[in-house]
């Protein structure tokens, strides 16, 4: 017994020690692409951690707790915009809210980036409590489409409320902070977070409510506490990524394929192609989708293939992409990962599979 | 407030107008969820496919606006006994969210679609019609101008759930769709093809949609992919307004959504920009307050 758990222990402390010489491996390729990537090339880097944030926040709600949310675009939608608002310089506003001056209390806000992130994703969890409130006490398919309908809902006071978000003009001039470091830091910060979150007694209420939620109530879980907590977190995790995405994009406004239910969608692919319940998943289906929607962009200018010219097809990206959804639903359910996480375990059985394999 | 009866009427007139194609894409809701469970995330989309068919039947292959019309109520229900098998019948023992998400997908794919083929910007659909001034004449009662559109589209919507109502309720097929949202394996043992029931109900109710979807574009006749997003979403709400599962409820609530809709743009014209958010609220309200919609049936969940 006290020898097993010397070992549990030594392992942990191994595991631990792999996972901080991955990280800092991880941060030494990301310094060489730093340096050699050029511009375009980094901004990819960048959004594919942004996509991972996006992805990791969803799946703590939809694959982790088993609440099936379509409200992230609304989160993310309200970072994006509490972020702008505090980091584009007062002249700078003056010079954008044109057909209506912004708002005296808006107007002279300024703050750094780092601040107005976490401002961003503090007002999103605010969001969160508030929306969670009606929200979270449906089920299944409507708790689906009142999260949905919330995040219309604030897309629409965007649209409309000229004075704060500047209306359908958008805000333009965003300053272009969010780099490597900045997206790839906060992908860190809340997968760091996320998993010891599941890893921890909430952690496991999370998934006994997704599991079953009835038999998670008799067993004295507060169903609707723990789902209130996961959609707050998995809010404030949104509206971070959503400053990020703002500071990435340099200009935002609410038209549907921007923040509306289309990047959503987005991130249910995300989810969904690395296997909706996995974070690992999560974050490798982001990279992946990042990966692709860039590399189809080549369909997009004329292209050839096999030997012949084709002209440009707008929007041949979404339909690979869409079509890739539905197959991997109905072919391929369980997406890359399942449920499955990579853990230092599962690597090390892999590797002793390899070398008996080869010894062979 | 002044409240200017003329404008009363019309805006009831126009609400009417709008919750009858709301309960036209609402009864289709209604139905496969009654039968599957499952929200057709895509019936926004397909009614949008139906526009674009009417547009292009009518415009490229020139023919007349009926035929055309005509024309895309064939071809979306045939799209919907499509989705049905390809997308949906895979998964109809699997747990209900990835019928669900799989739904979504199909919405998306359906919307990139019509962006890859028809092109991401609107289109006039009145170029579909000989005589566009159909669209503008109006009756005058004083200094009360009614659009003849308006009751053109009422009529054609009580004809079409007239005829809906009499399928389901007074018809073989429509008393084997009855029996398989009560019971599935119970009705397929009694020797109905469970399948061909339920690809009959998406042919339905894609048709009912691609109508609505047609109706929709004489009214506001510029559409582009992502039209039937929020008619789609807001026919979704009125079945569940109205009790999801009852096709009377769905039309009762489709009727209701619009001109509850339009009654609060007339007493509160600055709240114009914001008719979008209403419907969400009277869902979550209804769905607060009285679960089962107006009409449904509560059900008990067993454990």
């Amino acid at each position: 017994m006290v020898t097993a758990m010397r070992t549990m222990k030594e392992k942990t402390r191994r595991d631990l020690t792999l996972t901080v010489l991955f990280v800092i491996f991880v941060a030494i390729l990301l310094q060489v692409a730093n340096v050699k990537f050029d511009s375009y090339q980094k901004q990819v880097l960048s959004l594919m951690a942004i996509y991972g944030i996006m992805a990791v926040s969803l799946n703590l709600v939809n694959g982790i707790t088993g609440v099936f949310s379509l409200g992230h675009a609304g989160f993310i939608l309200l970072g994006a915009y509490t972020s702008a608002l505090l980091t584009i310089p007062p002249e700078q506003k003056a010079m954008i809210f044109i057909i209506e001056p912004a708002h005296p209390f808006i107007a002279n806000l300024h703050t750094d980036f780092f601040t107005a992130t976490i401002v961003a994703g503090g007002i999103s969890a605010l969001g969160a409590f508030i929306i969670g409130f009606p929200v979270l006490r449906l089920s299944g398919d409507y708790l689906a489409i009142a999260s949905l309908g919330f995040s219309e809902v604030l897309r629409i006071l965007a649209l409309n409320l000229q004075s704060i978000t500047n209306g359908s003009l958008g805000l333009k001039g965003i300053p272009n902070h969010t780099n490597i470091w900045w997206s790839w830091g906060w992908l860190l910060v809340t997968v760091l977070f996320i998993v010891s979150l599941v890893k921890s007694s909430y952690g496991r209420a999370l998934l006994a409510i997704r599991e079953n939620p009835i038999a998670a109530e008799a067993m004295g879980i507060n169903v609707f506490k723990h789902t209130l907590l996961s959609f707050v977190i998995s809010a404030f995790f949104a509206g971070v990524s959503g400053s990020l995405y703002a500071h990435w994009l340099t200009t935002i406004d609410p038209r549907i394929t921007t923040f509306g239910p289309v990047l959503t969608y987005y991130v249910l692919i995300m989810v969904v192609l690395g296997g909706l319940g996995s974070v690992s998943g999560s974050i490798i289906g982001a990279i992946l989708f990042a990966f692709l929607m860039e590399w189809l962009r080549m369909f997009e200018q004329p292209f050839t293939l096999f030997g012949r010219q084709y002209p440009a097809i707008q929007g041949m990206r979404m339909l690979v992409l869409s079509v890739l959804f539905v197959v991997t639903m109905i072919v391929w359910k369980r997406g890359l990962f399942g449920r499955a996480e990579i853990t230092w375990d599962g690597i090390r059985k892999l590797m002793k599979k390899f070398r008996r394999s080869g010894s062979r | 407030m002044s409240l200017n009866p003329t404008i009363l009427i019309q805006n009831l007139l126009n609400g009417l107008m709008v919750g009858g194609l709301y309960a036209l894409i609402a009864v289709g809701y209604t139905m496969v969820y009654g039968i599957l469970r499952l929200i057709n995330f895509a019936f926004g989309d397909v009614m949008v496919m139906g526009i674009y068919f009417a547009y292009y039947g009518a415009t490229l292959i020139r023919l007349s606006f009926p035929l055309a019309v005509t024309v895309s109520l064939a071809g979306t229900a045939l799209l919907g006994i499509v989705i049905d098998r390809l997308a949906y019948k895979p998964l109809r023992n699997s747990p209900r969210i990835s019928a669900l998400i799989t739904a979504i997908g199909v919405s998306f794919f359906i919307e990139s679609f019509a962006v890859v083929f028809f092109g991401p910007n609107y289109k006039p659909f009145l170029d579909a019609l000989e005589n566009k001034t159909i669209a503008f004449e109006s009756f005058v009662i004083g200094n009360v101008y009614l659009p003849k559109i308006i009751f053109i589209i009422l009529g054609i919507t009580a004809i079409a759930l007239f005829i809906l109502f009499v399928i389901v309720y007074r018809t073989k097929i429509g008393m084997a769709m009855r029996a398989i949202s009560a019971d599935i394996p119970t009705t397929s043992l009694m020797g109905i093809n469970v399948d061909n029931v339920i690809g009959f109900t998406f042919a339905i109710s894609s048709a009912l949609a691609a109508l609505a979807g047609v109706m929709w574009a004489l009214r506001y006749p510029s559409f582009y992919p992502y039209t039937g997003f929020v008619p789609g979403l807001k026919a979704f709400i009125a079945a569940v307004f109205g009790g999801i599962g009852s096709i009377g409820g769905a039309v009762v609530g489709g009727i209701l959504l619009g001109v509850i809709e339009m009654m609060i743009i007339t007493l509160f014209p600055t709240l114009m920009q914001y008719k979008d958010a209403f419907a969400f609220i009277i869902l979550i309200v209804i769905l607060l307050v009285k679960p089962a919609g107006l009409l449904g049936k509560r059900t008990v969940e067993k454990v």
